[in-house]
């Protein structure tokens, strides 16, 4: 079967499905690859690196749509493409079927399966295919990036010999992939970062990442992000002015400011009223990531670079990734490689569309005249439902005092009992055994004691040489037959020499292997 | 020469045991303290042949030296991976002879009662002590041999099975005959009442009956015990090995066998604590065999394996800094210690940071994956315990696991329900980036599934474990 990656045709979009490098791959499945004249070039990938890698270059979109019977894309289909589609051709690219339900009942019409890469479920297996998560990646470090090129000062504080340069403070709202991929990207230009996300449980995620958290003290706040697939979910009005009230403390702080919440079938919460942007110095700037969902910030407009009044910059671009394109390519490419992997699993060139695998039935939003979405819930969940982590308590000097002492006396106590009981038995035995066995005795029990004491300070690492050497040790056995052999009846003489001859094996096996086992261990 | 000598003889071979133990604390001291012990052991020896010892004693050099070139011949061959089969196969050896000694105590003392008073005074060695004893110290003697035979007859089988086991000759599965445990118990009880007739003049026929039901229990025991809890029982019957020779030097009223058991005996008891402790079970629950029940169902796991090939941990390897490796039994199965080492020293030439990481009942014997990597030159100060090395793994780049399994299981800490919930393991999972190598997809010994190998920074690692690193080898320069 050929697969085949038009030219994006929406304005401005650079991005390509296919790359030199993904084509190999799918070349490996089996698949034969076209591409458009042209589609790489703006993502960097001229036609002949596709040529080079075995790809045909195909001059029109029309032959390409023709020829193909998988096309990938980037951007859902426009209206003149969905025109093109044929009866079984599959097509995969972005789609949100839930905001364009024309274009939806449009495909089913023409009888083409559609695999919506944003609708791929977000469970561990499908990650190598999640091109959401890989886009928003992309956003994440270019609204950095763009957000450093608005700026005019340093991210890192410096001590130059001209003076002092303060480090630059960052504040990221919505700790997702993107607003991860932004505290990377942030902290290692050396800015003094912040973040804040609604879910308690990234908190971990945010401070490994080199962020503070911004904590929110309210009692509400335990979201549970396995209920909603690991996204955030609209919070209540009381945690929302608590929020708020957060930002406004912070805001004249920040020099940088970029959003990124968004919640999964909404308009994007506005977090970042126009009173916080008035908090702010001149020069500073606000890159909200949510734009095309009307955008966190109250003076985002959609697409464009704002200027307020008191001079900060407020960024609502909406196409980050296009503007890395040759990653954002390498990275979608990737992602749609692993999808027909998965859609391959013969590895024979023909897809096997099986409806009953999770990740391929989650995506799927036409097949076969049908349309297929919303798909049922995936029978394995995102995220492992959250367990209520008991917190510990934070200890008062009292309180570990008492610890500290009750714990003493529980040891004490138990050495006490343990020294009674053993004296107790011992004076038992004292009692009735006679006085030479009381001597050996004594012997026997401080022999123990002194093993004990020295034993425990043997270390780990040679616990195969104190076998070995041990082992040796014990065949002073050998002493009790020495001593029997001299005897006039010919069986102890028997047993006794035999006893002889296997401590001997004993004695020199075990210390000699002890003597090679430590020869071996080398300091380097 | 009188009795004076020897016994000074053997306080100071006694006192040399203890600081050869004592040495074990450290690589170098180490090196010193075990020419210690074979002083004291050559003094103990020569004390003996020229003090109370000296009937037959030419006999007795040629025995010390027939069997001296046979223990020197063994020593100097055994790979390290068999060291285990060779420690438990040398406590079947001691536990043999207090067999054998035990016996002879008892015929010695059998024949000491029948003589007359002429013959006592020209007795020599263990039968002159015998024949100053007095009834109740005689029917002590009893007891003593008793205990001395039963503890040694018990090392013995137990050994060898243990011996089996480890040598792959028996099966290291858990089995055992129907009726289970209460066998065992039936034979121990057995004992006992043959403890009590024997005290109380039975003859020979209650210590052989004796010895046989003690065979039986040790045989027994050590079959229904799996592969993976032999750490402890090799160090329980090194253990035992100690206090049958105890048992022996109280009936031979001898004090350094009684203080060298004693050493011996304390020293298996601590490894098999230790071992015990490791594994977050008692010693019993080992013992018995098997694990405790699960109180639920365990955890389920979500995800999949996602495997990886020699080239892309071989990429991972390059541009990693701190790089954990953390052996296991595999290792040792699969002699890949070598190139583990190999592994180790380029890695190092590159100037990364590499380290061991070693759980302890890692392996078949305590500190036995210890013993492998020094072997294969891997110097010492960069193989850590567990203890040492824990904190460090979350700022580790890469982990390398090569053959373990249970021991890297985060269900041990995550899962209340888990089979070995509460085991202390080795927190890999924690690290940047973790790699599997493993024959297959099979559970560890322990039957349990791992979540380690689901997690989303762990990518497996198929293979052979010296195949693979020997690939690896290939691509790191």
């Amino acid at each position: 079967m050929k697969i085949g990656a038009p030219k994006e045709i929406v304005a401005g979009e650079a991005r390509v499905a296919m790359t030199p490098d993904s084509a190999l791959q799918l070349q490996k499945l089996g698949y034969d690859c076209l591409i458009e004249a042209g589609a790489g070039a703006a993502a960097g990938f001229d036609d002949a690196a596709y040529e080079a890698a075995g790809v045909g270059v195909v001059k029109t979109a029309a032959a390409l749509w023709q020829d193909a019977d998988i096309v990938v894309k980037v951007r859902g289909p426009e209206p003149v493409e969905v025109k093109q589609l044929k009866k079984g051709q599959t097509l995969i690219s972005f789609f949100w079927p839930a905001q364009n339900e024309a274009l939806l009942e449009e495909c089913k019409a023409k009888g083409a399966n559609v695999i919506a890469m944003d609708m791929v479920p977000r469970i561990s297996r499908a990650q190598k295919m999640d091109a959401l998560s890989s886009m928003a990646n992309i956003a994440g470090y270019r609204a950095v990036v763009e957000a450093a090129s608005n700026f005019g000062r340093f991210f890192t504080g410096q001590v130059t010999a001209a003076g002092k340069v303060p480090p630059a403070k960052v504040l990221i709202v919505g700790a997702g992939v993107a607003g991860l991929a932004a505290i990377g990207t942030s902290t290692s230009l050396g800015a003094i970062t912040y973040a804040f996300d609604v879910r308690p449980e990234v908190a971990e995620q945010i401070e490994s990442m080199g962020a503070g958290f911004v904590f929110l003290d309210f009692e509400e706040q335990a979201q549970d992000g396995a209920a909603t697939g690991g996204y955030a979910a609209p919070s209540s009005p009381e945690f929302r002015e608590k929020q708020l009230e957060k930002f406004r403390e912070l805001a004249p702080q920040m020099d940088i400011v970029i959003t990124t919440a968004l919640i999964p079938g909404r308009d994007a919460p506005k977090l970042w009223l126009r009173d916080m942007v008035e908090m702010m110095k001149p020069g500073s700037v606000v890159v909200d990531l949510a734009a095309e969902k009307s955008g966190n910030c109250d003076l985002t407009v959609m697409d464009e670079r704002v200027v307020s009044d008191n001079g900060v910059i407020v960024i609502g671009y909406t196409d980050f990734p296009s503007r890395m394109a040759t990653q954002a390519s390498t990275l979608y490419a990737n992602n749609i490689r692993h999808m027909m992997t998965d859609l391959t699993p013969e590895k024979d060139g023909t897809v096997d569309h099986n409806m009953e695998d999770d990740v391929i039935r989650g995506a799927t939003v036409t097949y076969e005249g049908e349309i297929t979405f919303p798909p049922p819930p995936p029978k394995v969940k995102a995220i492992a439902a959250q367990k209520p982590k008991p917190k510990e308590k934070e200890l008062t000097p009292e309180e570990r005092k008492a610890q500290e002492f009750a714990a003493f006396k529980q040891q004490t106590k138990n050495q006490v009992t343990l020294l009674t009981i053993g004296a107790v038995a011992l004076l038992l035995v004292g009692l009735v055994a006679p006085a030479s066995f009381m001597q050996h005795f004594i012997v026997f029990v401080l022999s123990c004691f002194i093993g004990f004491q020295v034993i425990w300070s043997v270390s780990h690492s040679l616990h195969t040489p104190l076998m070995a050497v041990t082992n040796a040790i014990s065949s002073i056995i050998i002493l009790g037959a020495l001593l029997q052999i001299g005897s006039l009846s010919w069986l102890v003489i028997l047993l006794g020499g035999l006893s002889v001859f296997m401590a001997g094996i004993n004695i020199f096996g075990g210390f000699l292997v002890t003597r090679r086992m430590l020869a071996m261990f080398q300091k380097s | 020469m009188d009795y004076g000598f020897s016994t000074a003889a053997y306080v100071v071979a006694a006192v040399l045991f203890i600081l050869s133990l004592g040495g074990l604390s450290g690589q170098e001291s180490a090196k010193r303290a075990v020419w210690y012990g074979m002083s004291g052991m050559a003094l103990a020896v020569i004390a003996t042949l020229i003090g109370p010892g000296s009937g037959l004693w030419f006999l007795s050099l040629v025995l010390i030296a027939g069997g001296g070139a046979i223990g020197a011949y063994v020593a100097g061959k055994v790979q390290m991976t068999e060291m285990p089969q060779l420690v438990a196969a040398m406590h079947s050896l001691v536990g043999l002879a207090a067999v054998f000694v035990g016996y002879n105590a008892y015929i010695e003392a059998a024949n000491v009662v029948a003589m007359s008073p002429d013959e006592l005074h020209s007795l020599t060695g263990f039968a002159a002590i015998v024949a100053h004893k007095t009834p109740v110290e005689l029917s002590i003697l009893r007891v003593e041999l008793f205990l001395g035979v039963f503890i040694g007859a018990v090392t013995f089988t137990g050994s060898i099975i243990a011996f089996g086991k480890l040598a792959g000759k028996v099966t290291s599965k858990a089995t055992k005959l129907p009726g289970g445990h209460m066998l065992n118990a039936a034979a121990a009880g057995l004992s006992i009442l043959l403890l009590l007739a024997f005290v109380n003049g039975a003859g020979s026929w209650a210590l052989i009956l004796m010895t046989l039901a003690a065979f039986f229990i040790g045989c027994h025991l050590i079959m229904g015990i799996g592969g993976a809890d032999m750490p402890v029982v090799v160090s329980m019957l090194n253990s035992y090995s100690g206090w049958a020779a105890a048992a022996i030097g109280f009936s031979l009223g001898n004090d350094l066998l009684i203080v060298t058991g004693a050493l011996v005996g304390s020293s298996g008891a601590i490894l098999s604590y230790i071992m015990c402790q490791a594994m977050n079970r008692s010693f019993i629950s080992v013992i018995l065999g098997g694990f405790g029940n699960t109180s639920g169902p365990a955890q389920e796991i979500e995800g999949e394996q996602i495997a990886i090939e020699a080239d892309g941990v071989a990429q991972a390897l390059k541009v990693a800094d701190s790089v954990i490796i953390v052996p296991g039994y595999g290792m040792a199965v699969a002699q890949a210690q070598q190139a583990v080492s190999e592994l180790t020293r380029k890695l190092r030439a590159q100037g990364k940071e590499v380290r061991f990481a070693i759980h302890p009942v890692a392996g078949r014997l305590p500190g036995h994956m210890n013993v492998l990597l020094a072997e294969a030159k891997v110097p010492y100060d960069i193989v850590l315990e567990m203890d040492e090395i824990n904190e460090d793994f979350p700022e580790t780049d890469v982990v390398i696991v090569i053959g373990s399994n249970d021991i890297v299981n985060p269900a041990a800490q995550e899962d209340p329900n888990s089979p070995i919930a509460g085991m202390p393991v080795l927190e890999v999972w924690k690290a940047k980036q973790v790699f599997v190598s493993k024959r297959g997809q099979g559970t560890g010994y322990s039957g349990i599934e791992n979540p380690l190998f689901y997690k989303e920074n762990t990518r497996m690692f198929y293979g052979d474990a010296k195949a693979s690193v020997d690939k690896l080898l290939g691509l790191i320069n």
